[in-house]
C-alpha cells in the first residue's frame, strides 16, 4: 500500500477514451482498501472486491461482496472505497453490493493467507471438521508456534469472522478465521 | 408525521417479508442478551448469532422492497409496521426466558433455517438463490454451536436438564408452524421459487432427534400446535418487542446515526 504522503495519480492523467488504464488504475486504488477489522488484508486479499465497471457517462462501479451477511464492516468498506477512488480523480463513484456469487473463504487469495498468519491470526483450515460435527474437530494450526495441537475456546470471536483459540504448547490465545 | 405502511403483499413479497421477519425478530430476542449471558463466550456468541440475522434480514427486507417497487427500504418495513404487519413464526417472537429456553429456541429454529436456506439455494429466484447460499453457511455455525449446548445442559446436571427439558415442553407447540404453507406459497412453489416445506420435516425432526438424543432428552410427539403468526396473528410479546425496537424512530421519525 502506498504511503499517505504519496500523491495518488489522477485518473485525469489517462486519455477519457482508455478506458483499460483507466480501469487497471482504479482497480489498483481499490485494492489499497482495507478491512476495517484486519487492517493487514486488502479488500483484494479477502476476495471482497469483485469487479469494476466504467459506463459511459464516466461513472466508476466497483462491486463488492460481504463475507458475512451482518458484516458491519461493510459500510465503512464501502466509504473508504468512495474516498480513495474520488481522491485518485474518479469523481463519479458507486458501491454496489453483490451476494451472488456466495463469498467463501476460498475467495480469500494465498497472498492474504499468508498476511493474516503473520498478522497472528490462523488463517482458515483446510483440514476441516464435517459440517454436522459436534465439539469441534478442525486442525487448526498456531500461527504463533506452528503446533497443530490447539483446541477451540470459544466458537464465536470479536468479529462474525473470527473463533477463539488456544495452542497447547505454546499457551497462546489465537485467533482463527472461520471457514465458510 | 411518518405512519405505519400497508404493504402491497405480493406472493413473493410476502415470502420475503416473512422470512425477513424470522430473522429480525429472533436477531433482535438474540441481541437483548447483549451484556447478561451467563459467560461472556456466550454473550459474544449470541451476539454474533443476532449479527447474522439481523444481516439475514436485511439483505431479505431490501429485495422485499425491490420486488413491491414502492421505493420502501428495510427500515420502512422494520419500523414502519405494526404487531398485525409483522409475518414472522410465533416461535421466534418467544420470551428468552433463561439460557435453556433461549439456546432450544435457537436450536430449533436453526436446524428448520439450515435445512431450508440449502433448499432455497436451488430457487429460480437468482436473489433469493444468492441469500440462501450466505445464510446456509451461517446457520450451519448456528446449528453446530446449540447442538452442543442442548447436549451439555441435557447430559449435564439435574438443574440443566430440568431447565431445557421444560424449555423443550415449552416450545415445542411452536414448531409446527415452520412447516406451514399457505395458497400464496404455494404459487411460489410451482414456480420454482419457493421450497416445498413439506420435504424438510422428515429431516428436519430426524437432526433433532439425534441431539436431544445424546442430551438424554425425548423428543416430544407433534400434539396440537399454535399458528397464526404468518397471517401477523401473533402471542402477545410481539407487540412489546416492537415497542422497543421501534421507539426512536416512532419519536423522532427518520432518525439516523
Amino acid at each position: 500500500m502506498a504511503g499517505r504522503e504519496s500523491q495518488p495519480v489522477p485518473a485525469t492523467s489517462f486519455p477519457l477514451a482508455d478506458t483499460d488504464a483507466r480501469l487497471a488504475h482504479a482497480r489498483s486504488v481499490a485494492a489499497t482498501v482495507t478491512d476495517p477489522e484486519i487492517p493487514v488484508l486488502s479488500i483484494d486479499d479477502l476476495g471482497v472486491l469483485r469487479e469494476l465497471k466504467l459506463a459511459l457517462d464516466g461513472t466508476l462501479e466497483v462491486f463488492i461482496t460481504p463475507t458475512y451477511s451482518g458484516c458491519p464492516a461493510m459500510n465503512m468498506i464501502a466509504l473508504e472505497l468512495e474516498l480513495a477512488l474520488e481522491k485518485a480523480g474518479f469523481d463519479r463513484v458507486k458501491v454496489t453490493t453483490v451476494l451472488s456469487p456466495a463469498w467463501t473463504t476460498d475467495w480469500m487469495t494465498e497472498a492474504g493467507r499468508r498476511k493474516l498468519k503473520e498478522y497472528g491470526i490462523a488463517p482458515p483450515s483446510e483440514k476441516r471438521a464435517g459440517r454436522g460435527a459436534l465439539f469441534g474437530a478442525d486442525e487448526v494450526e498456531c500461527p504463533r508456534c506452528g503446533s497443530v495441537r490447539t483446541n477451540r475456546l470459544a466458537e464465536f470471536g470479536s468479529t462474525s469472522c473470527k473463533a477463539l483459540w488456544q495452542c497447547q504448547d505454546c499457551r497462546e490465545p489465537f485467533d482463527y478465521f472461520k471457514c465458510h | 408525521m411518518a405512519k405505519t405502511i400497508r404493504v402491497n403483499e405480493t406472493p413473493l413479497v410476502l415470502y420475503t417479508l416473512r422470512r425477513a421477519d424470522d430473522a429480525l425478530i429472533l436477531g433482535h430476542r438474540l441481541s437483548e442478551w447483549c451484556g447478561h449471558a451467563p459467560m461472556m463466550e456466550e454473550d459474544m456468541a449470541l451476539a454474533n448469532m443476532a449479527l447474522d440475522l439481523i444481516g439475514q434480514a436485511r439483505s431479505l427486507y431490501t429485495y422485499a422492497g425491490e420486488a413491491e417497487g414502492e421505493g420502501r427500504t428495510e427500515d420502512d418495513f422494520a419500523y414502519w409496521r405494526d404487531e398485525r404487519g409483522y409475518r414472522n413464526l410465533l416461535l421466534v417472537e418467544q420470551q428468552n426466558g433463561d439460557f435453556a429456553r433461549t439456546i432450544l429456541r435457537q436450536f430449533l429454529y436453526a436446524n428448520f433455517a439450515d435445512l431450508y436456506w440449502r433448499a432455497m439455494m436451488a430457487s429460480k429466484d437468482e436473489t433469493l438463490a444468492a441469500i440462501a447460499a450466505k445464510s446456509e453457511k451461517e446457520m450451519a455455525y448456528h446449528v453446530r454451536h446449540t447442538a452442543e449446548w442442548v447436549i451439555r445442559l441435557g447430559d449435564g446436571t439435574t438443574e440443566s436438564h430440568a431447565r431445557i427439558a421444560a424449555a423443550l415442553d415449552g416450545l415445542w407447540a411452536y414448531t409446527g408452524e415452520l412447516f406451514e404453507m399457505d395458497a400464496s406459497e404455494k404459487e411460489l412453489v410451482d414456480a420454482g421459487i419457493a421450497v416445498d416445506l413439506s420435504t424438510l420435516r422428515a429431516a428436519w425432526r430426524d437432526n433433532v432427534k439425534a441431539v436431544l438424543d445424546e442430551a438424554t432428552l425425548i423428543t416430544p410427539e407433534d400434539g396440537w400446535m399454535q399458528k397464526g403468526g404468518r397471517t401477523g396473528i401473533h402471542s402477545e410479546h410481539l407487540g412489546h418487542l416492537l415497542s422497543e425496537l421501534q421507539h426512536v424512530q416512532h419519536t423522532i421519525p427518520g432518525a439516523v446515526w
